[in-house]
């Protein structure tokens, strides 16, 4: 779509474009470029030299059995996390899309947690269940769980899921509801009258009308676990213990800093990059769909 | 629907009663932590009703700091905190209106080119390239600067396509009866463009201004000195002692400091926050 | 105060489609004329060329006897009154009218006296305070009539200002609209696809089809004369009959003329056993009746012919006639029934429309 009426001004608008693409170019295409530049250099230990090694970097990276962990921890939390909050939103947001008078306080009740950091949340959740004083660990432990996410893999993985999906609900409720809000009284009326019960019109009418909204969300949600959740596992278990909370984002930012190794960091970010995109062009192939409707 | 109607409530005010408690539990813990003295806390049998030592600990936490390390107080991080996401949102407003007004007002060479240029950032977060850009910054001799923390989070498309999408629904006849009432490019933009775009900006800057706020990765890296931490960060390096060292009750007052102004705004200006959530994903 | 002039004016869009092909004409100061068409007849193209909105491919625009093709349209001393009022929402109704006056830096009291003098005339006296999301349909219209008048242009454009409102409204504001122009006698263009809206406004009517002018002439004059079918169907509720002649009792009128459309208007059909001296008769069978009221429509097939419906002016329905009859007495479906006309209510046209043959 393109404006019909418009200025017929021819240097005004480069004016106008100035602080942004100069804001874009330094900041964002100068190291973007540096980074794919970088993947294919090797830099000595001092950060002195640095010499061109064509795809060595990414030999290396995929001889890493480490770098295969991180993809699977990766994928496991992506799919608790999104498969976790995906439904309990759901759950809830069918519930406040009900006539209730309270609904609005429920809205606002739960959609704060979005404004709260990742990495505050974290330190939140870890604080409720840090082996020695969380106010909840100590419970567990009574019921005869030997609870310590600072030491078993999986409680950790448990622990940042859980801060994860806590803090994700709130926008997933915030879209369900809203796709739950835009579909006709009258269809579910009508599935009423053609005799269909309460839970049949929702797995019959209201789950299939709400699909491009889940699939909107299960996009949105795979990216929010990549990028958003760095804080809570730095705040929680910084990738620890033995690297089994390391996602690929927390592997390119510990390999560059722990250990100094720039040019894996930047193929890392490299095979990132390539996956973001393909995240997009899912999502724009799904947008252009839905203009069809 | 009519059916059940009674029933049918109940649930709902039971299910989402549940939901309430789970979502606002860690903080409720939190709270109550903040208003312990260290011992109580760290002993693991923590009560769950406030203690006396709130004052104290809000006080110590934001005028003087932990007490092992040499830890800034929080008050000055709140300050940075602050700065930093007025900065990102009040930034990301100015260059993306602008440019947004450019690309939709005006049809000059390489138009398509400047638009594609700003817009594939949207697919690219700052963690992707987080060491590049970190060289960038060092480079331009703007680590531990205001500049440095900002900059580099504001080169994104998100605030130009959300201005783009509302100027496109401003109906046409508006510019050409401007034209007519003898109103120029900057005229329009100055008396009728930006006074109808007075919602989409707030809305932008509620959702920039929690973005900004939360930072975390971006502000651990390129914030050397204590003084330019943001309150994000120094929670944690509260916690990077040992347990047993831990004020846990001065990170948990912080935790709350730091949670305060972005949920306040989402709570005072829900209707913007809604909307700008809503439309920035579009 | 000033005559416009249009010399052979051209506009070919960039994908090289021609909305206007070509029109020229004059517009005598303080006449007020009325571009009618269907939509997509380039009518609002050529306004949009005198205000200056649309760039003119060839030809010459002359407002006032200067030619202002490369004039900005603030500069052209022109007020346009949109479809949809183009009120700025975020201003009261009197910066809405203040504003085009501030721009050109006229002095503050000679601005207030304007606006105050519009509002009175408007009766918008009352509001002058409010936005316009806090008006009615109608009191916009008239906000954004006000825009135009403080300006005091020698033009005054207007594209369908009156779609927006309601059938009442509408026929109401057309009225005030007359007599705002009669008082003013400010020279004016309006843009419309209502042929009664065009009929009652003008005093010079431009019929438009397909970028060109099908006719120019005096609203009665287009009327009483059609010079093509287009016209004639369009101009005129409902449209005249249109009948292709052939070889049958209907022809003897044209015999000699060459013309092969014979058009007759509704309202000059009457019901009778014989056609008069000269004249026609048409035997139907009554296949729909419209009562409005007043009068009744008939709706008839020629007898011996399959009706077919035609909604695009200028295009023949076979066979299907219509005849107005006044008061309600009507024939019931499915009867037969005569319908004659003079020789001086026919009208003759080529076979291709697109003449008219007068004899």
């Amino acid at each position: 779509m393109e404006k019909s009426a418009i200025f017929g001004n021819k240097a005004l608008p480069y004016a106008l474009l100035v602080p942004q693409l100069v804001i874009t170019l330094v900041f964002f295409y100068w190291p973007a470029s540096q980074a794919v530049w970088q993947s294919f250099l090797r830099e000595d230990a001092f950060g002195l030299n640095s010499e061109f090694v064509g795809l060595e970097n990414y030999q290396a990276l995929f001889a890493q059995p480490e770098y295969y962990k991180s993809m699977l921890t990766t994928l496991v939390f992506s799919s608790l996390v999104a498969a976790l909050s995906l439904s309990i939103a759901l759950l809830f947001a069918t519930q406040a899309d009900k006539n209730i008078k309270a609904a609005p306080v429920f809205k606002v009740m739960m959609i704060w947690p979005y404004a709260v950091a990742p990495a505050v949340a974290g330190v939140l959740w870890l604080f409720m269940f840090h082996p020695t004083l969380g106010t909840l660990a100590r419970p567990m432990r009574v019921m005869g769980m030997n609870w310590n996410p600072l030491l078993n893999g999986n409680h950790a993985m448990a622990l940042i899921v859980m801060a994860a999906v806590w803090k994700q609900i709130a926008y997933n409720f915030l879209f369900f509801l809203a796709g739950l809000q835009s579909i006709p009284r009258s269809v579910l009326e009508a599935g009423a009258i053609d005799g269909a019960g309460p839970l049949r019109r929702f797995w019959t009418i209201t789950f299939p009308l709400l699909s491009p909204t889940t699939f909107f969300l299960l996009v949105v949600n795979v990216v929010y676990v990549f990028f958003d959740t760095f804080g809570i596992i730095d705040a929680v278990t910084g990738g620890g213990p033995a690297g089994s909370t390391t996602t690929m984002v927390y592997k390119v930012y510990a390999d560059g800093r722990l250990g100094g190794d720039l040019g894996g960091s930047a193929a890392q970010s490299v095979v990132l990059m390539v996956i973001v995109i393909a995240l997009t062009a899912i999502q724009f192939r799904y947008v252009e769909r839905k203009v069809q409707y | 629907m009519v059916e059940h109607r009674r029933w049918n409530d109940i649930v709902a005010y039971l299910v989402l009663t549940l939901g309430v408690l789970l979502v606002v539990f860690p903080v409720y813990v939190a709270l109550i932590a903040s208003t312990h003295d260290a011992a109580t806390v760290v002993n693991g049998n923590m009560p769950m009703l406030p203690g006396g030592h709130a004052l104290e600990n809000y006080y110590r936490a934001i005028f003087v700091g932990g007490s092992r390390a040499s830890r800034e107080p929080v008050g000055h991080m709140l300050i940075n905190s602050f700065i930093m996401a007025m900065g990102i949102a009040l930034g990301k407003i100015f260059i993306s209106i602008l440019s947004a007004y450019a690309v939709v007002y005006f049809r000059f060479p390489f138009r398509k080119t400047a638009f594609w240029i700003i817009f594939i950032t949207l697919m690219l977060p700052v963690e992707v390239r987080i060491y590049p850009t970190y060289k960038v910054i060092a480079d331009l001799k703007m680590l531990d600067t205001y500049g440095g923390l900002i900059l580099p989070l504001i080169a994104s498309a998100t605030g130009t396509l959300l201005f783009r999408q509302f100027f496109m629904t401003i109906p046409d006849e508006l510019l050409e009866a401007s034209r007519i009432d003898g109103a120029g490019p900057y005229r329009f933009f100055k008396d009728t463009l930006l006074p109808l775009s007075v919602t989409t900006m707030a809305a932008l800057f509620v959702i920039q201004f929690i973005y900004g706020w939360n930072q975390y990765l971006w502000p651990l890296l390129i914030t050397t000195q204590d003084s330019m931490q943001t309150i994000v960060t120094g929670i944690k390096k509260m916690l990077t002692t040992t347990d047993e060292l831990a004020e846990w009750q001065l990170a948990m007052a912080t935790a709350i400091l730091a949670m305060l102004p972005p949920v306040a705004v989402v709570i005072f200006m829900q209707r913007l926050f809604v909307r700008g959530l809503v439309e920035t994903e579009k | 105060m000033a005559s416009v002039t249009l010399r052979d004016i051209r506009k070919t869009y960039p994908g090289g489609f021609d909305a206007i092909k070509g029109i020229g004409f004059d517009i005598p100061d303080g006449q007020f004329c009325v571009l009618v068409g269907p939509s997509g007849c380039g009518k609002s193209t050529l306004l949009r060329m005198v205000a200056g909105l649309e760039t003119v491919t060839s030809g010459e625009v002359d407002i006032g006897g200067r030619v202002v093709n490369h004039v900005e349209p603030a500069d052209r001393d022109i007020a346009m009154v949109f479809q949809n009022y183009a009120l700025y929402p975020h201003m009261t109704v009197y910066n809405n009218m203040a504003y085009g006056l501030r721009n050109r830096g006229m002095p503050k009291d000679e601005i207030d006296s304007r606006v105050r003098e519009a509002a009175k005339t408007l009766e918008l006296a009352t509001m002058l305070d409010r936005k316009p999301r806090q008006l009615s349909g109608g009191q916009r219209q008239r906000v954004a009539m006000g825009r135009a008048i403080v300006r005091q242009p020698k033009v005054f454009l207007f594209d369908e200002p009156l779609s927006n409102l309601d059938a009442k409204l509408r026929v109401a504001m057309r009225v005030e609209i007359r007599k705002l122009q009669r008082r003013l006698k400010t020279t004016s263009i309006y843009v419309t696809h209502d042929q009664l809206e065009a009929m009652t406004l003008a005093d010079i009517l431009v019929v438009m089809n397909g970028g060109v002018v099908e006719q120019i002439g005096s609203p009665l004059d287009i009327y009483g004369k059609p010079r093509t079918t287009f016209v004639a169907s369009f101009i005129g509720a409902p449209p005249m009959n249109l009948i292709r002649l052939r070889d049958d009792a209907l022809s003897a009128i044209a015999a000699g003329t060459g013309a092969g459309i014979l058009g007759v208007r509704p309202e000059d059909l009457v019901l009778a056993d014989a056609a008069p001296e000269g004249g026609i008769a048409l035997d139907l069978t009554v296949e729909t009746i419209e009562r409005v009221g007043a009068e009744t429509y008939l709706y008839g097939s020629r007898t011996g012919r399959e009706a077919t419906v035609s909604s695009t002016p200028g295009e023949l329905p076979e066979g299907e006639m219509i005849v107005r009859i006044p008061g309600l007495e009507a024939p019931t479906i499915g009867t037969q029934i005569r319908a004659v006309a003079p020789r001086d209510k026919l009208h003759l046209f080529s076979a291709d429309g697109r003449t008219r043959i007068e004899s």
